[in-house]
């Protein structure tokens, strides 16, 4: 069985992120975060753990199939693809050019788009699935996966929670998956090349061993600059951005109300407090 | 004067809270135009026009299968027949997805998480889990903006119009996943959490019942709420979980019950209006940003305070 099915070319996005264990700032002229003490993406585990789980069910690396981490960022964001190659990852890629700083959504998407691209190689096109975590911990607008998926036309499946790719008897591949919301669960299919993005439901996502970290240091990553992927630098950054933000301030700290230690009427004590305002 | 579209998923009534907020801020922007995916039916369109819809967008055929590839082809269609100033959708992951693909096709930018839209259409977002509130704006094309729940009061127009319907072909949207079975869950009497007024939710200090939590958001009319050590332990459904890696919200009232407050936690809620916390362990870092904290047993303080709800509206 296993071998009768074709290997997967698997481009999965990767960020390097501030570790929200920590208070995290912005700041310079374009309100941008501060990105030291950044991390692999805790939400891109999960999607790198999906892309390898399929890889190795269809023989891995071995029988042709592909995992590639993808990354854009400075130099510093190689260090999420480096941990994603611990983990796993067969090779990486990372985007790298002083003029990407302060790129918004549609800039990185574009960017991103023409990686993937690049990552499929020439003959191909397109691989057969690029898989996204669920959402950044920093920028949170879940805005890129879709994006990518809408400029390089590929059918979108986000927030699976369970995933599997299935070939039919013609030899087309589908990927079907899971996604839960609020009041229903429902069951998803598309055609392949697709954009998948997994919640942190998917799986658990495995550490990288001694043979991981070691094996890692073999692995390549490319660097790619815009010139390389063939995009105007004029396009991304700031002043390609299609949004600015023209000002950011700390949320003033809450600080500490009312505390009363339960006598046995606390339960009273509180219907009086939001009887005060107005909340019941 | 400009139009302002605004998206609206919603196939019938009432009108969720949500879209009649939407409604409202269109209206202190421009006049409002509707785009609705799916085909309305005229008590819809008149409730639409009691907040002030001057126009009504819906597809000539019933889109396929409706999810975001062909519901952003048909938003990019109307923004390109209708021409407005500017679009507004809600906040739901799926609405951010139609955002996000629309922007795209009209070349426009797209801001998420939006709590204010001033007339110039700049935009007041908070940013970092909450940490942050910034103001932006789109610099390209037709400002796309999500606007959270719960960030005005809906208000009825003054005078109530009648929307004029207009019917729209849309292109095909390319390649796209398809829904194959969908089961609802039970118990959707409660609102959603992402758009509820007041949430209770619990967390490790539940122990494993979180009936204590269920009644107490059931006298409240609230959504039910969870801390991932509550979720993870399968207490309740995941989707019930506040913060980092679930979900935002900024209700008028949260009552957080035996949930700690770590930071992943904390980054979901802080925004809430007013914030209550019950907790056994005084030290718990939750209590650093209550409004009104109880050190106490959650199972005497969640049924106590039920029981004197009711007696009050006895």
């Amino acid at each position: 069985m296993q071998e009768s099915k074709r290997p997967l070319n698997i481009v999965v996005l990767v960020k390097h992120v501030p570790d929200t264990q920590f208070d995290r700032h912005l700041s310079g002229p374009g309100h941008t975060l501060d990105r030291s003490e950044s991390i692999l993406s805790e939400l891109d585990e999960y999607a790198l753990e999906a892309a390898l789980q399929l890889a190795e069910a269809r023989g891995g690396q071995a029988a042709g199939n592909m995992v590639t981490a993808l990354t854009m960022g400075p130099d510093a964001a190689v260090n999420a693809v480096k941990k994603a190659l611990q983990m796993g990852a067969y090779q990486g890629i990372h985007v790298n050019d002083a003029a990407l700083a302060g790129s918004d959504a549609a800039a990185t998407s574009a960017v991103l788009a023409a990686a993937v691209r690049h990552a499929a190689g020439a003959d191909h096109g397109l691989p057969d699935l690029v898989m996204t975590g669920m959402a950044s911990t920093d920028g949170e607008t879940s805005l890129v996966p879709a994006q990518l998926a809408e400029r390089l036309q590929l059918a979108q499946i986000t927030f699976a929670s369970e995933l599997e790719v299935d070939d039919d008897e013609s030899g087309t591949a589908v990927v079907r998956a899971r996604r839960d919301g609020d009041s229903f669960s429902e069951t998803l299919e598309a055609p392949l090349p697709a954009l998948v993005s997994v919640t942190d439901q998917a799986n658990d996502p495995r550490y990288p061993n001694f043979k991981g970290i070691m094996a890692a240091k073999k692995k390549t990553v490319t660097v790619l600059s815009l010139q390389d992927l063939g995009i105007d630098p004029a396009q991304v950054g700031l002043d390609g951005a299609w949004t600015t933000v023209a000002a950011s301030a700390p949320r003033p700290p809450r600080s500490a109300g009312t505390i009363i230690t339960d006598d046995g009427t606390a339960g009273v004590a509180l219907v009086d407090y939001l009887a005060a305002r107005k909340l019941i | 004067m400009a139009s302002v579209l605004v998206f609206i998923d919603v196939p019938g009534l009432p009108l969720p809270r949500a879209s009649r907020e939407l409604l409202t801020i269109a209206r202190s922007l421009g006049e409002p135009a509707v785009a609705s995916p799916r085909a309305l039916g005229d008590d819809v369109l008149q409730a639409l026009g009691e907040y002030g819809a001057g126009a009504v967008y819906e597809p000539a055929q019933a889109l396929p299968d409706v999810l975001v590839a062909a519901k952003a082809a048909f938003l990019a269609a109307v923004v390109q027949t209708a021409d407005p100033a500017a679009v507004l959708l809600g906040n739901s992951f799926e609405d951010r997805e139609v955002a996000a693909r629309t922007g795209i096709k009209i070349n426009s930018g797209v801001i998420t998480d939006a709590v204010a839209v001033a007339p110039d259409f700049s935009v007041t977002k908070s940013v970092l889990a909450g940490s942050y509130t910034s103001t932006c704006r789109v610099t390209n094309g037709v400002p796309v903006i999500t606007v959270k729940a719960n960030s005005v009061e809906p208000v009825p127009a003054d005078n109530p119009s009648a929307p004029e319907r207009h019917r729209l072909s849309v292109p095909d949207s390319g390649p796209a996943a398809r829904v194959t079975g969908r089961t609802e869950k039970r118990d959707s009497s409660r609102p959603e959490l992402s758009e509820a007024r007041v949430i209770v939710a619990g967390g490790r200090g539940m122990d494993g019942d979180f009936g204590p939590v269920e009644e107490l958001a059931d006298v409240l009319g609230g959504a039910v709420g969870a801390s991932r050590a509550a979720t993870d332990a399968g207490w309740i459904e995941h989707s019930a979980q506040v913060g980092q890696t679930g979900k935002t919200v900024s209700p008028q009232l949260y009552i957080s019950a035996g949930i700690s407050g770590a930071i992943q936690q904390k980054a979901g809620m802080q925004t809430a209006k007013v914030i209550v916390a019950i907790n056994k362990d005084p030290d718990a870092p939750v209590f650093e940003i209550a409004d009104f904290g109880i050190v106490g047993d959650v199972f005497s303080v969640l049924p106590q305070a039920t029981g004197e709800i009711k007696k009050r509206r006895s």
